[in-house]
């Protein structure tokens, strides 16, 4: 098992991590923008988030597929389609996050003499990191899982040692299982530092009514 | 506590605010003078354009015609963010940042002008005070406050650079009667305490006939019915309109805005007979007495002092 861990299994873990943090980083840094831009032109809202839905419905294995002519069998076709899903889902919490502050604290902020920019950065955006941080949690666990699909495609991340030991004409059960905790374990410990994550931005929120 | 500071003088100049596709204006050539450091209160039916109205000082709401002058220049003159942050506002829902604590929220506007932290500090500790709340709220967050004191919190907001004018829009509407009485005292003792210039917009003509030292009917469209002080409009409606809308117990309201401490007395012995009542009573509720009583009169003390009696026929020659 020990040497099983450092040849197998921590680099898959490794590399797991990382086609994961790319592909939320990416995304995010895609879908942050386009979430302002909607926000405040409110025409744009439909259709980004028309285009983004129709990515989503492809399915991944498929759309992997559809990218290998263009572009290899590389991490890049890999991360394409990882960050699309990202994406498609960061996209409509920031936005739903970013329209959630109250109409009258939108008033009352603008009649106290805020600019549009403060509005923007002082009220609404704060007010937007529960829905934000929402999205971050299901685009990190979505991405771990199928992130495990990749092996398809390339010897990396936690789908791989899965699917060499399903290759095997008697499969392997404890490489499946020890892969498939790994992601698993991945997912709930990200999610649960975004929990924590999100408890430190808001203090707001813990606080109950008088 | 700070002394009175400057208070602005407000004009409206043929104010016209017409919305597209509606044929009557929201506002018709409104034309209003306010002095400095006056209660005005803009009061009418719904859809007489008074919250309209106020949200032009601030430019929430644009308008087509005319002018609004403060302390004589035209609003127009200064970028708006300026002009608003020198202007105090607040409204029903109060809409205090719920992310932010009530001392953050307090001191928004003096952040944004720049002040340095300990004298946001001390102006925050101050407001706190004048407002009726306590030292450690400053660290609670909105959720925790109720309504009243949410409402008071978005007053001491509105306060904190020490704005020349404060615009309020149905402040109380959304407390519950008794928070509201409470509310509408305080804020009474408040605007002697610092003298600022209010305009206070509401439907209910009994809070406008207690709080304004100056009311503005406006009918629906926008038009000034008329504009005086309370007791004027009560004695002297200018037509059915304004009958209608201050009721039909105007003479009884009128009775209501003085005590028997203000009025002369008949001259009464220490021993004179009748229904005692104290000189701090409204006239109103005196002659409610003299009804329940089946009396015509009253003999006013100051605790065990007889100071004279009042009748029904003075009430009468009172009106």
């Amino acid at each position: 098992m020990h040497g099983h861990w450092g040849d197998t299994l921590q680099p898959a873990l490794v590399q797991h991590v990382e086609l994961t943090a790319i592909a939320v980083g990416i995304g995010f840094a895609l879908a942050f923008p386009l979430a302002l831009l909607a926000h405040r032109y409110r025409r744009l809202e439909q259709p980004i988030g028309v285009l983004s839905a129709l990515l989503y419905t492809i399915p991944s294995l498929a759309l992997f597929q559809l990218l290998v002519p263009f572009t290899g069998l590389t991490w890049t076709t890999v991360e394409i389609a990882l960050v699309s899903y990202t994406l498609v889902i960061l996209f409509p919490n920031i936005v739903t996050g970013l329209h959630s502050a109250p109409d009258e604290v939108i008033e009352a902020a603008r009649g106290m003499g805020l600019t549009r920019r403060q509005v923007l950065w002082r009220v609404e955006l704060p007010l937007a990191v529960p829905a934000i941080v929402g999205g971050l949690r299901i685009a990190v666990v979505s991405t771990v899982a199928i992130g495990t699909i990749a092996a398809f495609l390339l010897p990396d991340g936690l789908g791989y040692p899965i699917f060499l030991a399903l290759k095997e004409p008697t499969p392997f059960k404890t490489e499946i299982y020890s892969a498939g905790v790994l992601a698993v374990a991945l997912a709930l410990f990200c999610d649960g530092l975004l929990v924590v994550l999100k408890r430190a931005l808001v203090p707001w929120a813990r606080k109950g009514v008088a | 506590m700070s002394a009175v500071t400057q208070a602005a003088e407000i004009a409206f100049d043929q104010v016209t605010k017409r919305y597209a596709g509606r044929d009557q204006a929201a506002i018709d050539n409104l034309s209003l003078e306010i002095a400095a450091g006056t209660f005005c209160v803009l009061v009418g039916p719904s859809g007489g354009g008074k919250t309209t109205a106020l949200k032009l000082v601030n430019r929430l709401i644009p308008f087509d015609s005319g002018e609004i002058r403060i302390d004589g220049r035209s609003i127009a003159e200064f970028p708006v963010t300026e002009l608003r942050r020198g202007i105090g506002y607040v409204i029903q829902q109060v809409g205090l940042f719920p992310h932010m604590t009530v001392g953050d929220n307090i001191g928004t506007v003096p952040g944004l002008l720049g002040w340095p932290k300990q004298k946001i500090a001390a102006r925050t500790a101050e407001l706190l005070e004048l407002v009726g709340l306590e030292r450690a709220d400053a660290k609670r967050y909105p959720a925790q406050l109720s309504g009243g004191q949410r409402q008071r919190v978005g007053l001491a907001r509105a306060l904190a650079a020490d704005p020349p004018l404060l615009l309020m829009d149905e402040p109380f509407g959304a407390l519950d009667p008794i928070t509201r009485l409470r509310l509408q005292t305080e804020l009474l003792r408040l605007h002697e305490e610092v003298g600022k210039t209010i305009i206070f917009v509401t439907h209910d003509v009994d809070e406008a006939i207690k709080m304004g030292d100056r009311i503005a009917i406006l009918r629906e469209g926008g038009v000034l019915a008329q504009y005086d002080t309370p007791d004027a409009i009560l004695a002297h409606p200018t037509d059915d309109f304004v009958k209608e809308f201050i009721g039909e117990d105007r003479a009884l309201r009128r009775l209501a805005l003085r005590t028997l401490a203000d009025v002369t007395l008949e001259p009464a012995a220490p021993t004179e007979p009748g229904l005692r009542v104290s000189k701090t009573t409204t006239l109103r509720n005196a002659v409610s007495q003299m009804l329940e009583g089946n009396t015509d009169r009253v003999v006013v003390v100051d605790g065990d002092t007889v100071l004279g009696v009042f009748s029904l026929a003075d009430a009468g020659a009172l009106l």
